[in-house]
């Protein structure tokens, strides 16, 4: 079974700044990180390998620095890694990010299926996982909390036009429970938290990740339409960016030293029926 | 065809319309309003009635499209998607608001691609821009420390998902008119790939921490899991749900579901308690749109101080049963 991870590099801090010209973040001085739940699709996909066999490629859209992340997963366990880097993606959005990772993916090709974090913890939109699934036309489940089975038939690849193709049964968290459901391959997950518990890097792993080649890809080795890329290929457009104020000025009342548990809890429960909350 | 109207994409789960659905249509029949159009919510569901229906006219549209078929039970993303696709190329809406649920979050993102629409994901604010009539769309991002507004100049339609319980649903008005257009699914639609196998529900509506009005969540201050029943306790009292950070639920004092924040889920009840919690960002922006927040801490110079509308600085071992003992005498 073959896997491909698109992950995101994202700022270790949340104090970030953004550009107020383009509204895009400056990622200058700055530590990056692999997103943290991007942690569990490595994690997913390493233990999918270890039981299953097969090959996993780990895949970023960012600045050339973002190889540094693939080296991470691949020192975590995975085989190999690609970069997406070019000025031609730059300020895409989830549209125009989704549709490169999607020509990326397709160029790997031999996969059965796609993880990803459930969103990154910078923009936090989560939109990118569904899009890829959406340009590659894969069966999708997102907020992956388990994985419950793997059918495979055979080992062969993927028969797309057989009935009785591969399929990855899951489990996903929804408001109210978990829905259990049943993907024939190609598939794409995103996940959460519950999935996996992240392991750390192998010295055999580190030392592979410091060797092995990262191959950067752009519009010069890749098939796109290159009015979908970048900025010109976004819907969207970042208009304003507000920093709102953070507090709210509420009644603080601090009883640690010789303070009355009854009277400070009474006067809680005023305020709260003063907000009619009681 | 012009691109017009706007359209709410309504939920309903085992029958019943649910209150997500309301809510947009405040969001929505403002901007109706705005740009003086049509106001539409579409309802892809099985088995929901004419007088269910109804309630949605009388919280704001103008029009509902209601598609009921045993095949849209269950929401599945490539079904569903099929089939909005396929109205937005007959119908053409000018904007589309669903809710940042985990059925909104997966459908239009999915949609967008197809139909080339810019989305904007959890948003907290909806306007209209005066000059040129777009949706101006604003969402926290960089875990809620900023705001940015976002909007899609040159593709149609629009679309937003908009954070649940952000906006109140409007009162029900009787003298509301307007139609209901029975939708027929069309079967060659069924994308039929994926099957859902069965479903299994959180025991207890204490857990469903995303539709609860009230939250009482605890952290690592709790010190131990048998603690975790004083949260109970107090939520209880409100009939609401039991949250926690992510300290907890690493220490296993509780499951993940419960779980607010950044690697967890995101709530906006109109009462949050946040009980020995210190308030990291990821935290905070998990909870920081609650409407009010109380805040149990000892350390005075803890974050969730500053998002807190009440908070007392002590031992929560001494506030928590106090808050309980007053609680259970107002409630008597």
């Amino acid at each position: 079974m073959n896997i491909v991870i698109a992950i995101k590099q994202v700022p270790e801090t949340s104090n970030v700044k953004m550009d107020e010209e383009t509204g895009t973040m400056k990622r200058d001085g700055v530590e990056s990180i692999i997103n943290p739940l991007d942690l569990y699709a490595i994690e997913t996909a390493i233990e999918l390998k270890e039981k299953y066999g097969g090959k996993i490629t780990v895949i970023t859209m960012g600045p050339p620095s973002a190889d540094k992340a693939l080296r991470e997963a691949i020192a975590m366990g995975c085989d190999d890694g690609i970069l997406l880097s070019g000025k031609e993606f730059a300020g895409s959005d989830t549209w125009a990010t989704s549709y490169a990772l999607s020509e990326a993916i397709r160029k790997i090709g031999d996969f059965d299926l796609v993880l990803a974090g459930e969103r990154a913890t910078d923009g936090d939109t989560g939109q990118v996982g569904p899009g890829i699934a959406s340009w590659l036309d894969l069966t999708l489940s997102t907020y992956t909390s388990k994985i419950v089975d793997v059918n495979l038939v055979d080992d062969d690849k993927v028969d797309y036009t057989n009935t009785e193709q591969n399929s990855i049964i899951v489990e996903r968290m929804v408001e109210n429970g978990y829905e259990k459901l049943e993907l024939p391959f190609p598939a794409l997950l995103t996940v959460v938290k519950e999935i996996s518990f992240p392991r750390l890097p192998t010295l055999r792993g580190k030392q592979r990740s410091r060797k092995v080649d990262i191959p950067q890809w752009n519009l010069e080795n890749l098939d796109m339409n290159e009015d979908f890329l970048g900025l010109q290929g976004s819907p969207t457009r970042v208009v304003n960016i507000d920093h709102p104020k953070v507090t709210r000025g509420g009644t603080i009342i601090d009883i640690r030293e010789d303070g009355n548990v009854e009277e400070a809890v009474s006067k809680l429960i005023d305020y709260l029926k003063k907000e009619e909350l009681v | 065809m012009e691109y017009k109207g706007i359209w709410t994409l309504g939920e309903a789960r085992d029958g019943e319309i649910k209150e997500v659905s309301f809510e947009l249509l405040s969001r929505g029949r403002k901007l109706a309003d705005k740009l003086d159009e049509e106001l539409v919510t579409l309802l892809l569901a099985d088995e929901i009635t004419d007088e269910q229906a109804q309630e949605l006219i009388e919280r704001g549209a103008d029009k509902v499209l209601l598609m009921n078929d045993p095949a849209l039970k269950d929401f599945i993303v490539e079904n569903y998607s099929n089939v909005i696709q396929n109205l937005i190329e007959e119908y053409k809406p000018e904007i589309i608001l669903a809710a940042a649920t985990s059925m909104g979050r997966t459908v239009m993102p999915y949609i967008a691609i197809k139909t080339d629409a810019g989305l904007t994901a959890d948003c907290t604010e909806l306007d209209i821009e005066e000059d040129t009539g777009n949706l101006l769309q604003t969402r926290p991002a960089i875990g809620g420390n900023i705001l940015a507004t976002i909007k899609t100049p040159n593709h149609r339609p629009q679309m937003a998902t908009v954070r649940p319980h952000s906006t109140k649903a409007a009162e029900k008005d009787e003298s509301r008119s307007g139609e209901i257009v029975h939708l027929d699914f069309d079967k060659t639609l069924l994308d039929g790939r994926v099957k859902k196998l069965s479903f299994r529900e959180n025991e207890g509506d204490a857990v469903n921490i995303q539709d609860a009005d009230v939250v009482a969540a605890g952290g690592k201050g709790l010190k131990k899991e048998e603690n975790f029943a004083m949260i109970k306790e107090l939520a209880e009292y409100f009939d609401g749900a039991v949250g926690a950070s992510r300290d907890a639920v690493d220490r296993e004092w509780i499951t993940y579901p419960h779980q607010v924040g950044l690697s967890g889920k995101t709530v906006t009840p109109k009462l949050y308690f946040a009980v020995g919690i210190s308030g990291a960002i990821q935290h905070l922006a998990g909870m920081k749109t609650s409407e009010n927040i109380i805040a149990i801490n000892e350390d005075p110079d803890a974050d969730i101080f500053k998002v807190s509308d009440f908070g007392i600085v002590g031992d929560l071992f001494e506030i928590l049963p106090e808050l309980n003992k007053q609680l259970a005498e107002e409630v008597k």
